[in-house]
């Protein structure tokens, strides 16, 4: 008798994917400015801590906000037993009155239409369950967030067709691209969909241009297909041009059936708030938000989440100087590092969003092949101890590219990071000299070794701690079991 | 156009035990505003003990800000998204797991894997443990969530246990067999058993045989046993609570190991600590593979780590957590009590019961006839006329009509109060009918054209506000 089902025991969870080796080495050695110079400093998570001290500052200023001060207990029990998939109609007010912010209030959004999710990874999956059966597929333009594998598909059996882009064009997604992968889908016998795409993009930290969101609008009207936009990073934009969310495009297109257009939203890039789960699916489509929201009991948003989150997303003078710090902040770093970069002869894809950076460094393969990229990824992790993301995680078509987050971490630690990629680099120009010394480090087996296992195999965790502040890690979050 | 799942009925939100959630939100009962409005007892929630918690809070301020020692943790919770869980609140929430179970099983942090709660803890073990379109055994009554939970995104089938008020609606050997051997026809392979203990409707713990004709069937099936929880905290009166690890390790049955890892308990703290809305379920098991995958599918519903954080602060102070379990099982049974000697006094009895929320209230001989029909008549009329939702037993999938679940402890003593009289107007109008016989429809109908206003009385003094008792 099979004890367990398919799905507990094969491997679409996608957690023995390169993405996640890197983050094993980083866990067994990381990175701290005092305690431990020598260790791995993390760039594979793309979390945005620049902001923290605006959002401390407003939670100190309102108790009230907070069910468990003294101010606010009188709250406690309402919210304690509100379970309601609706969800507190303040938190989705203020949710739908930030996401309008976030678009310069070009557009509104309807507070009815909020529907929750655990988190952008739970909002993922459940739009997925609403649009697609078992072996249905989904278009994904490549390079796309390695985790869509397992949020898309893992539970939901459906299927990811990557839609491929590449540099040649500044990987930009073309409506031949996109036809050809809905062809050969067709051809295949794959009942496609949808399309889902990400805007701003993971990895590539662009936005889409407004030409080719029509485009895509009206490829999905042309086939009666979902349009599935994950703007997850929308309010990470620090330049121009300007984010432009599918929500605009509707209003703009002559013809765009709403039925086919939804949106996944979070909290947790925008605001940094990863640990308190807000995902949210805003559907146009009556039926999806009826049944999502029936779904959404899967992964509600906790109610005291729920309730400090509409006190601090209502007050409009806080988001405002919130949403211009960020993009301020944001600018600033990603000038920083891609500058760094540029000196030590690196360049990145122009980007003018997100948390990351997508590094080009095609010129230090030894060969132009993904075998060749996992050998430079893995000199980069155990030699210049920076763990930054494959490109291949990202099924990129093209091998040499890397994602490199930068806004998880201080300011001291992009410098180090900054300094041990110039260094490297450099050793890598010296010919004969770098190619004895790399020779010699190169593991015999492309495996990563670890000779000390914190995890056992089957319990990974991707999600670690990053403790790039000046603060040492608190001890609460310490507590072993 | 959308998937399957969203079109079809299979979420059962369209059943009786929602529809008169839906009566109750048009028309909810306020004792200043609406005193004629449906008085709601079809929501197993704990409203008992806020008190205590709230005096909790006061006195603990750091956990309020968001402080530890003073210093801000404001930062590491909003980055803390680690699918493992805050160390120190599983370590928190499987002394409080032990502590109910009179310490008498020990549990590990590491075995113990948190989601948004129980809702999602049981839709996670279907996904882990089966495929669609095989089963899981299930004894009627049961929770009628448990349709939405199981089967709808996951495919899995639920096959009925059949359990009669004959016996107390207690499972049997010769049930669960019977109960197997209809899925084997159904070409449905069994994959395990699913069992609330303490029982939701019934309000009593599984006993000792019970338990033990669980085990004999898993071992000789080879199938799963899913133990659910989570009213654990909730038993008020002896017998005392039996677990399902304590079951099986007094049991001393050979590969004990083997069967173990087939073993999972579900617990969340919505019913225990009257918390629903923070969204804390839990998964424990013996079996790795099922705590590796349960873990990676936690990912989809996580606890926000401002609640585990709140939480493994008030669960750390153990003073805190025996007075509040004691406490608030008095209050419970207290309230019990309150609603079965009002039952009483109308003429009406429940199953006995030591634990839970409610009432298994048996109104069959209100029945017009034995069958649905009537108990569906019976139950709009208590909803339209008497003004109560309480939920049928046919949602419970309870194989005899006329069961009915009564909520006791999700309202302030004086709506209870108030509940009661009309429950007891109601069955005295019924009984000063000619006999049961007579009841025809043209008398149901002149029944349900009497306004609501008879069922309601003048709360001479009010105050809703009592410390001690809720």
């Amino acid at each position: 008798m099979v004890l367990l089902s398919k799905i507990a025991t094969n491997d679409r969870h996608g957690e023995n994917s390169p993405y996640f080796d890197g983050w094993k080495a980083y866990d067994m050695n990381p990175y701290h400015p005092t305690e431990n110079r020598d260790g791995v400093i993390q760039m594979g998570l793309a979390e945005n801590q620049l902001c923290f001290d605006l959002s401390e500052d407003w939670i100190r200023k309102n108790p009230k906000a907070s069910i468990c001060t003294a101010e606010g207990v009188n709250e406690f029990k309402n919210i304690a037993i509100f379970q309601d998939y609706h969800g507190l109609p303040e938190f989705r007010q203020a949710v739908a009155s930030f996401m309008g912010r976030v678009r310069g209030g070009r557009v509104k959004f309807d507070p009815d239409r909020i529907v929750m999710g655990g988190g952008a990874t739970g909002a993922n999956e459940l739009i997925m369950f609403c649009l697609a059966d078992p072996g249905d597929a989904f278009l994904v333009p490549s390079p796309y967030y390695p985790a869509f594998d397992r949020d898309l598909g893992w539970r939901t059996g459906v299927d990811i067709v990557p839609v491929h882009c590449d540099s040649s064009n500044g990987f930009l997604i073309t409506k031949a691209a996109l036809e050809t992968a809905y062809e050969k889908a067709q051809k295949d016998n794959i009942n496609i969909k949808g399309l889902l795409i990400a805007n701003p993009s993971n990895p590539l930290g662009t936005v889409l241009d407004r030409e080719t969101l029509k485009s895509l609008v009206s490829f999905v009207n042309e086939k009666n297909i979902h349009l599935v936009c994950d703007e997850i990073y929308a309010a990470t934009v620090f330049s121009t041009p300007s984010f432009v969310s599918v929500s605009e495009i509707m209003q703009e297109m002559e013809y765009c059936n709403p039925d086919l257009i939804h949106i996944v939203y979070s909290l947790s890039k925008d605001m940094g708030l990863p640990g308190f789960r807000v995902g949210i699916v805003y559907s146009y489509n009556d039926a999806v938000v009826s049944c999502g929201r029936k779904m959404s009991s899967f992964g509600l948003v906790s109610s005291q989440t729920q309730h400090l989150l509409a006190a601090m997303l209502s007050d409009e003078e806080f988001v405002e100087n919130y949403l211009e710090q960020s993009s301020k902040r944001l600018a600033k770093r990603h000038n920083v590092f891609t500058r760094g970069l540029a000196k030590a002869g690196i360049t990145c894809l122009k980007s003018n969003a997100g948390l990351f950076v997508w590094m080009d460094l095609r010129r230090l393969l030894k060969e132009q092949t993904f075998e060749a990229e996992m050998v430079l990824w893995r000199v980069i992790i155990n030699e210049v101890k920076v763990n930054v993301s494959p490109g291949s995680s990202f099924h990129c078509s093209e091998p040499g590219w890397f994602r490199v987050c930068i806004a998880n971490m201080d300011d001291e630690t992009v410098v180090v990071a900054l300094q041990r990629i110039h260094a490297f680099v450099h050793q890598e120009k010296d010919g004969n000299k770098s190619q004895g010394k790399s020779t010699k480090c190169l593991p015999k087996k492309l495996q990563l070794s670890f000779s000390f296992r914190r995890y056992d195999e089957g319990i990974m965790s991707p999600h670690m701690m990053s403790p790039h502040s000046p603060v040492p890690l608190s001890p609460l979050l310490q507590a072993r079991t | 156009m959308l998937s399957r799942k969203a079109s079809c009925d299979s979420h059962e939100q369209d059943s009786s035990y929602f529809l008169g959630w839906q009566e109750y939100e048009k028309n909810p009962y306020h004792e200043v505003q609406n005193p004629n409005g449906i008085i709601q007892m079809g929501l197993a929630e704990n409203q008992l003990s806020f008190d205590l918690l709230e005096s909790w809070l006061a006195s603990n301020t750091d956990a309020l800000g968001l402080k530890r020692n003073g210093r801000s943790v404001f930062r590491e919770l909003a980055l803390f998204q680690d699918y493992h869980g805050f160390p120190a609140f599983k370590n928190e929430l499987v002394e409080f797991m032990a502590k109910l179970r009179g310490y008498k099983v020990a549990f590990d942090p590491n075995k113990l894997v948190l989601m948004a709660g129980s809702t999602s803890a049981n839709e996670i073990l279907m996904f882990c443990l089966a495929e669609p379109g095989e089963a899981f055994l299930l004894p009627t009554p049961y929770y009628p969530g448990f349709d939405r939970d199981l089967k709808w995104r996951t495919g899995v089938e639920i096959v009925p246990i059949h359990c009669s008020s004959s016996n107390d609606f207690r499972i049997t050997a010769c049930a669960l067999e019977e109960a197997y051997q209809r899925a084997q026809k159904l070409n449905l392979k069994v994959k395990g058993v699913l069992v609330t203990n303490p029982s939701n409707p019934l309000g009593s713990t599984l006993n000792r045989d019970e338990l033990n004709h669980l085990i004999d069937f898993a071992i000789k099936k080879e199938v799963h046993i899913i133990s659910d929880e989570i009213y654990s905290g909730t038993v008020f009166d002896s017998p005392s609570f039996i677990s399902i690890t304590e079951a099986v390790m007094e049991k001393h049955v050979d590969h004990e190991s083997d069967l173990l890892g087939r073993i999972h308990i579900v617990y969340s703290l919505s019913k225990d600590l009257g918390l629903p809305g923070f969204r804390v379920g839990m998964i424990y098991s013996n079996n790795e593979t099922v705590v590796a995958a349960a873990t990676k599918m936690s990912s989809f519903g996580l606890v926000s780590s401002q609640t585990q954080f709140l939480l493994s602060n008030m669960l750390s102070d153990k003073k805190f957590t025996s007075k509040y379990i004691k406490e608030n099982q008095r209050r419970l049974k207290k309230r019990k009590d309150m609603l079965v000697s009002g039952l009483r006094s109308a003429g009406i009895g429940c199953a006995k019961s030591n634990a839970g929320l409610f009432c298994w209230v048996d109104m069959r001989y209100l029945l017009r006839s034995d069958t649905f029909e009537a108990e569906k008549e019976l139950w709009k009329r208590i909803l339209f006329e008497v003004g109560l939702n309480i939920s049928p037993g046919s949602s419970c999938h309870c194989s005899e009509p006329g069961w009915f679940r009564v909520c006791f402890a999700n309202m302030s003593q004086e709506i209870l109060k108030v509940a009661i009289r009309r429950i007891e107007a109601f069955a005295e109008s019924l009984s000063s009918a000619s006999g049961r016989e007579n009841l025809s429809h043209q008398r149901s109908a002149r029944n349900s054209r009497r306004s609501l206003s008879k069922w309601v009385f003048p709360i001479s003094s009010y105050n809703d506000h009592e410390p001690a008792d809720r």
